[in-house]
């Protein structure tokens, strides 16, 4: 039988009971956001002087930016390692990554307090910082970003080129060789951008020196976050390939998806012993059972990541649909309590500050994540993303 | 602090006590300089908090294009027009200095820029000019650091440490005192000020940017072999 079918769009009515759901998700979000603009950050965030990072930050960028590895780490596996075999979920990765990292690029927008003086960050080139890791992280998301639509075009291009007027068949049947010759180099960039930044997220920790927790304080943070963002890469996509196919009523490839099960576990072993073996080399085995807050935070994390490898070590648990997927929730959630802890519960800028989320904080990350979602059906829905092969179809293996 | 507040064109924190005071509870978004009264176990002090004016500034390192710099008089100044209100340097800074304007749609940071307006007119920054006692002085580093020596030696009471001597790769401003310096807000630092593990992390790997453009090489190449073996193979 012929797996390697072509992606299709799933059709279907778009203004759907959910779809409704999540706009009004989405609109009260975007109420905040024009609060937010009218009146400045101290109004609806809970952020302060004390934790001016707060969950826009750690949730929508750091964390969002980890969980949106899926591009990154099947184009790793796909145009690197040469399994070729992966290669219909490269689309939905990606598209799932672009919209992640967009969303994490409105996050930041909303975050500066002078959003306005963005734009001045790529252009005022003879202004940059070279020792600001946060200047090489804002540029590799930009630009990766924009790499990342660039990779999705072929697949707007496609449908243009079906449905589209006739100047703008003209337009799509033009571009889409240009930009599919330029692809090879496109998505080399589309590896080294995540490498460099995906790092750089836990280097920027670092300034904050005697104010981070020892638990989490290591110069090997940038090498903990590329390996663990990775790892959630693969558990993302499995996520999201069992989710579409449980909404769509479609049967997922589950031998691929086991496939990528297995590869998370290199990037998830070589995480956990370099964060153990950092934390004997520092001395710091007895900080990680003190029982206090951040010990409990840690063994959490531990915890997490090592439940999904248990689960994800067996073969005939990663055929398992249930079990795989739990593994991969599990291990986004570990992944994502792990950049949590080292951006707000490590960071301790002295007793008399303390910060928890507000609920209209709460309310805009909500709001953006519905939006991400809307757009994602109206992306797969219309345009040519994923390949599932419908559920009445009998499937054997 | 109200000379600081005029020669800075602050508007005063009325929060704490209402309108008629200027009562900022710690260095905010209206106060670049607070004087803190410390008092525990029969002893106290006052503690006057405002930027250190590092050797070596974590916000400066921080900063993306460089709205934070060390200029002429070791000054850490602000330049708004080059800032997009990221608050790393806030993240940055061990002393907790620079401040955001929460309350307002157009915020700036906030922090104390020894006011350099007042120097370039040949006048001593606001806080120690209007100071009595010499309590605050103001001077060149070497300077300071001698009286600061004269001081210890005359007075046995002080702790026998000048702070910011080398703490955190030393500060421009210095501090003596009687009550030992973390219970007065000024933390224990190393020598070592807090940018240099990550800046030679940084520098060590993206150094004359060759290790990503050697990657990007050794990606691409990569990628168009893999792509040759599948035209042979299909």
């Amino acid at each position: 039988m012929n797996t390697q079918t072509q992606a299709q769009p799933i059709g279907g009515r778009i203004w759907t009971k959910p779809f409704r759901a999540l706009s009004v998700l989405f609109a009260v979000g975007a109420l905040f956001i024009l609060v937010r603009l009218a009146t400045g950050l101290g109004q609806i965030t809970a952020m302060n002087d004390g934790y001016p990072w707060g969950l826009w930050i750690a949730f929508d960028v750091v964390t969002g930016t980890a969980l949106a590895c899926g591009g990154y780490s099947v184009a790793l596996l796909v145009y690197i390692l040469n399994k070729g075999k992966y290669h219909p979920m490269v689309r939905p990765a990606i598209l799932t990554s672009a919209l992640g990292y967009s969303l994490a690029g409105l996050g930041v927008a909303l975050d500066v307090g002078r959003w306005w003086n963005v734009w001045r960050v790529p252009v005022f080139f003879w202004h940059w910082n070279l020792n600001s890791v946060l200047l090489e992280v804002a540029l590799c998301i930009m630009g990766y970003t924009f790499v990342l639509w660039i990779e999705m075009s072929p697949a707007f291009l496609e449908k243009a080129e079906a449905i589209g007027t006739v100047p703008v068949k003209r337009f799509a049947a033009r571009t889409r060789p240009v930009i599919e010759k330029a692809l090879l180099w496109v998505t080399a960039l589309g590896i080294l951008l995540p490498t460099m930044h995906q790092s750089s997220l836990g280097a920027l920790m670092l300034i904050a020196g005697p104010r981070l927790h020892p638990l989490w304080n290591t110069g090997w943070l940038p090498l903990l976050f590329l390996l663990s963002c990775l790892a959630m890469g693969y558990a993302a996509v499995v996520f999201e390939s069992v989710l579409a196919s449980w909404l769509f009523k479609r049967q997922p490839d589950r031998q691929m998806l086991a496939g990528l099960g297995t590869a998370t576990l290199p990037f998830l072993v070589a995480y956990v012993w370099l964060r153990l073996y950092d934390l004997a080399a520092r001395g710091q085995l007895g900080a990680l059972f003190a029982f206090d807050r951040y010990s409990i935070m840690s063994l959490t994390e531990f915890a997490l990541f090592l439940v999904a490898g248990f689960i994800l070590l067996s073969d005939a648990r990663r055929r398992r649909l249930g079990d795989l997927f739990r593994a991969a929730m599990l291990l986004m959630l570990a992944g994502s309590l792990y950049r949590f802890d080292t951006y707000l519960v490590a960071f301790n800028p002295g007793s008399n500050w303390s910060y928890f989320p507000s609920v209209t904080e709460i309310l805009v990350t909500t709001g953006l994540v519905a939006g991400e979602v809307m757009l994602y059906i109206l992306i797969v829905k219309t345009f040519p993303i994923l390949t599932l092969e419908k559920r009445d179809v009998a499937y054997h293996h | 602090m109200v000379a600081c507040r005029e020669a800075n064109g602050l508007e005063p924190d009325t929060r704490t006590f209402g309108p008629q005071y200027h009562a900022p509870e710690d260095l905010n978004e209206y106060a670049k300089t607070v004087i803190k009264f410390y008092d525990e176990g029969g002893q106290q002090s006052f503690m006057k908090a405002q930027c250190m004016h590092c050797v070596d500034p974590a916000c400066a390192s921080a900063c993306m294009l460089g709205a934070f710099k060390k200029r002429e008089f070791g000054i850490v100044t602000y330049d708004a027009d080059l800032c997009i209100g990221c608050r790393y340097c806030e993240v940055a800074c061990p002393y907790n200095v620079p401040k955001f304007q929460w309350s307002r749609a157009a915020p700036k940071m906030v922090k104390c820029e020894l006011c350099n307006h007042r120097l370039a007119k040949g006048q001593q920054p606001a806080c120690s000019e209007v100071c009595p006692r010499q309590a605050v002085i103001f001077g060149k580093r070497e300077d300071l650091l001698t009286e600061a020596r004269r001081r210890l030696a005359a007075n046995p009471r002080y702790v026998q440490k000048i702070y910011g001597d080398s703490d955190g790769g030393g500060t421009q401003c210095l501090y003596i005192s009687h009550v030992p310096f973390e219970k007065i807000g000024l933390p224990a630092l190393t020598a070592e000020s807090t940018p240099t593990l990550q800046r030679s992390i940084q520098h060590a790997v993206y150094k004359g940017f060759a290790a990503p453009i050697a990657l990007y090489g050794v990606l691409g190449a990569v990628m168009l072999r893999n792509r040759k073996k599948e035209a042979v193979t299909s």
